[in-house]
């Protein structure tokens, strides 16, 4: 048996020690885009996050207290007026208070979640001034492609928007389930073959944020990382012009070779995309019978063969 | 005639290969080794692996689960030590043994630990909790070991012949279809799935038949022990449950082995099929596992308070709450998967509210030690540490429950935080304190103290260590399963989480010194009256270890707690007048046999050895009629008999050796004051 006085001493440890890592880790942290995000949406739900965890704390807190608590007031050894009631075997009104508060809590987070998921439907068009900047997001073994059908460009591995207007991204995905995140902006939908998913998202500004696969899609998956670059009009301008200057064109022979697998791609920018490249490769894994309308088609929908 | 199996298959092509066969196959020879030094084969087979006694199947699952506690964590120690180095490198494993390794680590910890151990536990105490002399089918009880054990091999074999899985411990398709993944190692993992799966549902309904029948007289529904109870509602959750994990395995093995297109891409495939089928097994698979462990937590708190548990009744309901409950979230694991925000709201809501029950068992184990007297053995320290820790697990599983939240952190270590802090307290410090407070149950000796307190504070500290930081992670953007990252503001908190698995390894540690120790002094700590805790409930009735037939005499209960109620009237430990002649069942090794057998069939699948896995299964169907048409597979134990044994056991018994029961006596202040009576 264990003298009592040792989980004490250990506790003690364990709260200086975790202030000290507190301490040290609260640099990195600041750093960190769920806590610091960069735009409304991702800002949005980081305060339904840190609502709901103060509301918990309410029970929570005299969850862990009360605990430590009564281990201490009611360890046996404590030779003291401590009370001892070995038949003691229930109360009404102290079951009434931990059904109670508890789902009281959870009435006004389920009404908080009602609100907030429907407001934060990452399908839903997001209110401004100016039309959504439509990207259409193409997952692919290791990497991300971006379609821009109002410039008639494509990138990899590089997402740049007008940071003024709202981004608007279509995702599918030409291989296994993805999932595509920018956790500064907000998160994350899946990319499926066969299926368009959507994801509308807002910067508060210009700013370069990370984002990335988030599902384990095979060996390239640690890799598979990109910059999203939320643009100032003239930036944006500059960009534009880069990428309409790229020698690379994206047609559908192109496509395949991208399509391949491949590791740590460099940023690529394609001066034109084979047309209504998106809605081929969705179509790709619908069952046609029958010739294809276009030679791309058959070639994206079947392959090279 | 050996299909896919060629010399290729074995693991000379990298040294992570080989160091992982090289144990393995040394482990196999060191056990066989041992086993002959011993000379242990002949007891082993007799007295052990032919067994049907409920008690030597419950330890032999608890062996089978803390022997894959140490294969599952020496993967995580690798994960971890990979992922402290790989900062812009490749630290020192290549993606592919990454991969294999952190499917391996999650396949085996709740399959072939978590289930194992818990089935294991409720095999040696529920029939003794309900005064009953056996579970209701025991050779049934034989095969799902067997099955459970074959599943387990077939994971442990693909170390040496091949490959494990890269596709995870869920294996979502399409990643884990035959075009991205043409190998051997979904294969293994689906066969190791669906030969536990089986076995695991049969020990649901042997389960749930002897806790609806063999009850012994006045133990009603609301007196049977909380453990009892979780025993009762995870048979159920398996029997609804796993039938779904089962299915689902073998439509992935369809679709991979014969064309079929389930979840494949195109040709009217798809994969969100698999994510809803694979959870609806999976969020009730998770209060499987939970569940006994929170019955442990109310037998060990109400023991070790000296006190009656409080809130009896509302613990009851509590469980059944969250046993129904949890089938209606299986969809909070796909927020992401772009269902509509009804949905999602609606099923987010769902999963909230299962955290007022929890939150209630929480306060209930509270209130048993308030006005107690609190005794810190090892089975306590770990509940205590359990209710701490859990709390923090139920907050954040919350705030994962949060749709527009969890779009943020989905798939982030963050996640992986969550759900470690729910089963390494919730579950595994369950099953520790089970075993810390039954061991002496099953061996007649009690374990020592000291180690297991120190097991105790190295899994805690090295719990948090380890999981805290990568809370912190999923915040900065960390996703789950990375074999190396470019962050450096990550690798930190990645340095930290490796030292919080050099202490949970320590921990391990501690508990192989702490089974090695107590051994050698079983003779200084016996347990001579069977009742070394003074327990409450009717397994502390029996001798430890219990006798074969358990209850010379089938008790009559009148309380909740059976057995401390015939303590204070002064009515344990009698000789009844005569003893009466006892029918067993008879030790069979057609279990081992059929375990053998679906090995063998798994591992023939597995490769394509189409003739052989053919053979195995007509094999295995000759076995079932074989045992069908054995109409002796009972025997009589002799009132002589079962007296001998049980006058060798009560005339050991000295005064002294008993609880002064005196000690029940209220005190203090409140003793004499009127309380609030029973909550029903």
């Amino acid at each position: 048996m264990i003298g009592s006085g040792t989980p004490l001493r250990w506790a003690r440890t364990i709260v200086v020690s975790t202030g000290a890592a507190l301490l040290i880790s609260g640099c990195a942290l600041s750093e960190a885009p769920i806590l610091y995000p960069q735009g409304p949406i991702a800002l949005a739900q980081r305060d339904l996050l840190f609502t709901a965890f103060w509301l918990m704390m309410i029970v929570a807190i005299p969850a862990i207290l009360f605990t430590l608590l009564f281990v201490y007031r009611y360890r046996s050894r404590h030779h003291s007026t401590a009370a001892y009631t070995p038949e003691w075997e229930g109360s009404w009104k102290i079951e009434a208070v931990v059904w109670l508060v508890p789902a009281a809590i959870i009435v006004v987070l389920g009404t908080l979640v009602w609100r907030d998921t429907h407001k934060l439907d990452p399908y839903k068009e997001l209110a401004s001034d100016k039309p959504p900047f439509e990207v259409q997001a193409i997952a692919l073994d290791w990497k991300w492609l971006f379609v821009y059908p109002e410039l008639g460009v494509a990138s990899i591995n590089e997402l740049a928007f007008p940071a003024d207007r709202p981004l608007s991204i279509k995702i599918t995905s030409d291989t296994v389930m993805n999932s595509l995140m920018i956790p500064a902006l907000g998160g994350q939908i899946y990319a499926m073959a066969g299926m368009r998913t959507e994801m509308n998202l807002l910067a508060d500004g210009p700013g370069t944020f990370k984002g990335r696969n988030t599902m384990f899609s095979g060996d390239g998956f640690s890799d598979q990382h990109f910059l999203a670059h939320a643009l100032t009009e003239a930036d944006f301008t500059a960009w534009k012009d880069k990428v309409t200057g790229s020698p690379e064109a994206l047609d559908a022979k192109t496509y395949l070779e991208v399509a391949k697998q491949s590791v740590a791609n460099p940023v690529t920018y394609y001066s034109s995309v084979e047309p209504n490249l998106f809605g081929l490769i969705l179509r790709k894994y619908a069952p046609i019978v029958g010739p294809l309308e276009s030679e791309a088609a058959e070639l994206i929908c079947r392959g090279a063969a | 005639m050996l299909g896919r199996l060629t010399i290729e298959a074995l693991p000379f092509y990298s040294w992570v290969a080989m160091g992982g066969a090289a144990v393995t196959v040394g482990g196999g020879i060191a056990a066989f080794l041992l086993i002959t030094y011993l000379r242990a084969w002949k007891v082993l087979w007799t007295d052990w692996l032919t067994s049907v006694d409920h008690k030597k199947i419950g330890i032999m699952y608890v062996v089978l689960a803390l022997i894959m506690l140490v294969r599952g964590f020496v993967d995580a120690l690798m994960m971890r030590a990979q992922q402290a180095i790989s900062l812009n490198s490749e630290g020192y494993l290549p993606p592919e043994h990454f991969e294999q390794i952190f499917s391996s680590h999650g396949t085996i910890m709740i399959f072939f630990v978590a289930m194992p151990f818990l089935t294991g536990l409720i095999n040696l105490i529920v029939p003794q909790q309900i005064g009953a002399r056996d579970v209701s089918f025991p050779f049934l009880n034989s095969v799902s070991l067997w099955l459970t054990a074959a599943g387990a091999a077939l994971v442990l074999i693909s170390l040496v012949v091949g490959k494990f899985s890269q596709a995870g411990w869920t294996g979502y398709p399409p990643y884990s279809g035959i075009e991205y993944s043409p190998g051997v190692g979904v294969d293994y993992w689906i066969w190791a799935l669906t030969l536990s799966g089986v076995g695991t549902t049969m020990s649901g309904i042997n389960f749930i038949v002897t806790i609806v029948k063999n009850r012994c007289p006045g133990m009603t529904y609301m007196r049977m022990p909380m453990f009892t109870w979780t025993a009762l509602c995870i048979s159920i959750l398996i029997v609804f449950a796993f039938p779904a994990l089962t299915v689902v395995a073998l439509q992935l093995w369809l679709d991979r082995t014969l064309g079929f297109h389930f979840f494949t891409n195109g040709d009217g495939g798809n994969m969100m099929m698999f994510a809803n089928l694979l959870w609806i097994w999976g969020h009730p698979e998770v209060y499987i596992l939970i569940l006994p462990a929170f019955g442990i937590f109310s037998e060990v708190v109400a023991t070790f308070s000296r006190k009656r548990l409080f809130g009896y009744t509302s613990l009851v309901y509590a469980t059944a709450c969250i046993a129904l409950l949890s089938f209606t979230v299986w969809l909070h694991h796909f927020f992401t998967m772009g269902a509509s925000a009804n949905v999602n709201a609606i099923f987010g809501i769902a999963t909230m509210i299962i955290a007022v029950p929890t939150g209630v068992k929480i306060f209930d184990w509270m209130f048993t030690m308030y006005r107690g007297r609190i005794e810190f053995h090892p089975a306590m320290v770990f509940t205590i540490g359990f209710m701490v820790t859990f709390v923090i697990g139920g907050v954040t599983g919350v705030l994962l429950a949060l749709p527009p939240a969890d779009y943020l952190m989905h798939n982030s270590t963050f996640l992986v935080a969550h759900f470690h802090n729910m089963l390494i307290p919730g579950a595994l410090f369950g099953y520790f304190a089970g075993l810390n407070y039954w061991f002496p149950k099953a061996f007649g000796f009690k374990l020592d103290a000291k180690w297991g307190i120190r097991s105790f504070w190295f899994w805690f500290i090295g719990f948090y260590l380890a999981f805290m930081p990568l809370y912190a992670l999923g915040f900065m953007g960390m996703s789950r399963r990375m074999e190396h990252y470019a962050d450096p503001n990550w690798q930190p908190f990645l340095v930290v989480a490796a030292l919080g698995a050099v202490f949970v390894l320590c921990g391990i540690i501690c508990i192989g010194i702490q089974l090695y120790v107590s051994t050698r002094q079983w003779g200084s700590s016996r347990d001579i009256t069977g009742d070394p805790w003074n327990g409450r409930t009717l397994e502390w009735a029996t001798s430890s270890p219990a006798a074969p037939y358990n209850f010379a005499v089938v008790p009559t209960v009148t309380d909740i707690d059976a057995f401390h109620e015939m303590k204070m009237r002064g009515s344990a430990y009698r000789r009844p007048e005569r003893y009466e002649p006892i029918v067993m069942p008879k030790s069979t090794g057609l279990g081992v046999v059929l375990g053998g057998l679906s090995f063998v069939m798994g591992f023939a699948a597995v490769w394509y050895i189409w003739w052989l896995a053919a053979l195995m299964l007509v094999l295995c169907l000759v076995c079932i009629g074989i045992r069908a048409c054995d109409d002796t597979s009972e025997y009589v134990m002799s009132a002589a008999e079962v007296e001998v044994i049980e006058t060798a056991w009560l005339s050991g018994i000295t005064p002294a050796d008993m609880h002064d029961m005196r000690d029940f006596e209220p005190r203090g202040a409140a003793s004499g004051m009127t309380l609030s009576g029973r909550a029903l």
